[in-house]
């Protein structure tokens, strides 16, 4: 496959000011994004992929694409520097060519004229400067202030589901105790004893109503993951594992009405991925479900269609995400509960154990028999304000 | 004092970050006024405030005062700290949810659904900031 032919410019806009007085960074980016959507006669609503880098105020993509109040299925902030926007250009003819978005926004802006001899606007970091002081990440002066920690937004998310739908905290305790199952067979765990649903409630309260085993560990660590081409890995002396859908999306209060935090974005990143791969949530013999607290797993297991929502409470119950007892085995190295959660970032992990339980290569304890489909699923950010939702499903190829 | 224990001592609030779009509002919670944002063409209000429509892109936004009431749509009593707290979202009236703290009352009292209005903290070398308390 080549992108030749496959994608076209649409529109283009040049912002005319030289010299911002008085404007944001993110109030430039969305005016370069309007003119360009003006010149090609489309809307807000028709962008489905969003591409940025580093000038772009924020949490990579996010925090503009929810300061835009953008719907996406696609997003990519590549940053190398004055090139980005051209090879943002060709990831979005690559993106369009293998149907992961139809209608692709790159933006660029900044003020280094406007902004000389004062604070610097724009730039990276979760969300600027804790407090004072000037930033121009859009939410940075609206939410820093009030002591939001990833335990206490998370704990709003679980907070509310148990309003809507009457779960319990026993029900998320059953998460982190079938997590603690599976970590007893991994040498490497930080947490390996099996604990029970009463042990967990019985944990310090954290942030209502997460106690501190629905929360993850604390770890330094790494991973590394090589994708590689068929002809490839038909080369390579290791067990075939295809990749077969892949689907992402962010999700945010994009202007606050309608906010609703008992669901995540895994409603959109999970469907496109198994449309993608034709296959359907009760196909899945394995699941990897991001864990940074027990809450998100509920949450995801209901996105992604293992159960209805507000079902989730029950499904997780009793041993249901045990391998070898119950119907979904989840996170079999212990997960971030119990195993690792390197650099508070435990996508990489979940991606490892899919492979591990499709190779049959999961401690023999925890190995899913005949293990051929999987999923991993992650939300990275926070469930409670903005965060981005992927998932990715694999084959074992005979 | 007797019910200091029940009562949400009051956590230490940084100034807020300000920039050109937003100096506005902290201009007028200097003067204890609290404002959002509404789009001139779509009528739909918005927060956090910007300068373009979240859900229209027109740029035809206004500020408007606002009484600041709603309800508590969720909340987390965070005690992984010194000074436990609480935060959550209010849907204001007007339709928005806002990421705020809940002062001046019974943490432990707290529910969804709770009827609050806002008031200004004072912060740490900025102007103040909204928070809620029941009403």
């Amino acid at each position: 496959m080549s992108i030749k032919g496959k994608a076209y410019i649409g529109g283009v806009f040049e912002h005319p000011t030289r010299e911002a007085i008085g404007y944001s960074t993110p109030q430039l980016h969305a005016e370069c994004a309007k003119g360009a959507l003006e010149d090609a006669g489309l809307s807000k609503d028709d962008v489905d992929g969003y591409f940025c880098a580093g000038d772009a105020p924020g949490f990579g993509a996010m925090s503009m694409a929810d300061y835009m109040g953008l719907k996406l299925r696609h997003m990519d902030s590549t940053e190398t520097g004055g090139s980005s926007y051209i090879l943002h250009v060709g990831h979005a003819a690559e993106a369009i060519a293998a149907g992961k978005c139809s209608v692709a926004l790159v933006t660029l802006a900044g003020r280094p004229r406007s902004m000389r001899g004062g604070g610097m606007g724009g730039g990276r970091g979760p969300g600027g400067p804790p407090g004072g002081g000037f930033s121009d990440v859009p939410e940075a002066g609206f939410e820093n202030i009030y002591g939001g920690s990833t335990h206490n937004t998370y704990g709003m998310c679980a907070a509310r589901h148990m309003y809507e739908y009457g779960t319990t905290s026993e029900q998320l305790a059953w998460i982190k105790v079938a997590a603690s199952h599976h970590a007893q067979w991994n040498e490497h765990a930080m947490l390996r004893e099996v604990v029970t649903v009463e042990e967990v409630l019985a944990s310090p309260m954290i942030a209502t109503p997460l106690h501190r085993m629905d929360c993850c560990v604390i770890s330094d660590g790494g991973g590394a993951v090589i994708v590689v081409s068929p002809e490839v890995a038909k080369s390579l002396n290791r067990p075939k594992v295809k990749i077969i859908g892949a689907g992402e999306a962010p999700k945010g209060p994009r202007g606050g009405n309608d906010l609703d935090l008992t669901y995540s974005g895994a409603v959109w990143s999970g469907p496109a991925a198994f449309e993608e791969a034709g296959v359907k949530p009760a196909d899945m013999k394995y699941a990897s479900i991001y864990d940074s607290f027990t809450i998100t797993v509920l949450m995801q297991i209901e996105d992604l269609g293992f159960c209805k929502k507000g079902e989730g409470g029950k499904f997780v119950a009793d041993g249901n995400l045990i391998s070898g007892v119950g119907k979904l085995p989840f996170n079999t190295d212990g997960g971030g509960l119990c195993n690792n959660h390197p650099t508070n970032r435990g996508g990489i992990t979940k991606v490892i154990e899919a492979v591990r339980q499709l190779r049959g290569e999961a401690h023999p304890k925890v190995q899913v028999p005949n293990c051929d489909l999987a999923i991993a699923h992650g939300t990275g950010g926070s469930l409670g304000t903005r965060h981005g939702a992927a998932t990715v499903i694999m084959e074992r190829e005979a | 004092m007797s019910d200091t224990q029940t009562m949400a001592a009051t956590r230490r609030i940084p100034a807020p970050a300000i920039n050109n779009e937003s100096k506005p509002f902290w201009d007028a919670a200097q003067e204890g006024r609290f404002l959002i944002k509404r789009c001139g063409d779509c009528g739909k209000a918005h927060w956090y405030p910007r300068v373009i429509c979240p859900y229209c892109f027109s740029l035809n936004t206004k500020w408007e005062e606002s009484p600041g009431e709603g309800v508590i749509y969720t909340f987390s009593v965070m005690f992984h700290t010194n000074v436990p707290y609480a935060i959550g979202y209010v849907n204001l009236n007007e339709g928005p949810a806002v990421l705020t703290n809940f002062v001046g009352c019974d943490l432990s009292a707290l529910a969804i659904g709770q009827k609050v209005k806002v008031r200004f903290q004072e912060t740490e070398g900025g102007p103040p900031v909204p928070v809620f308390g029941p009403i």
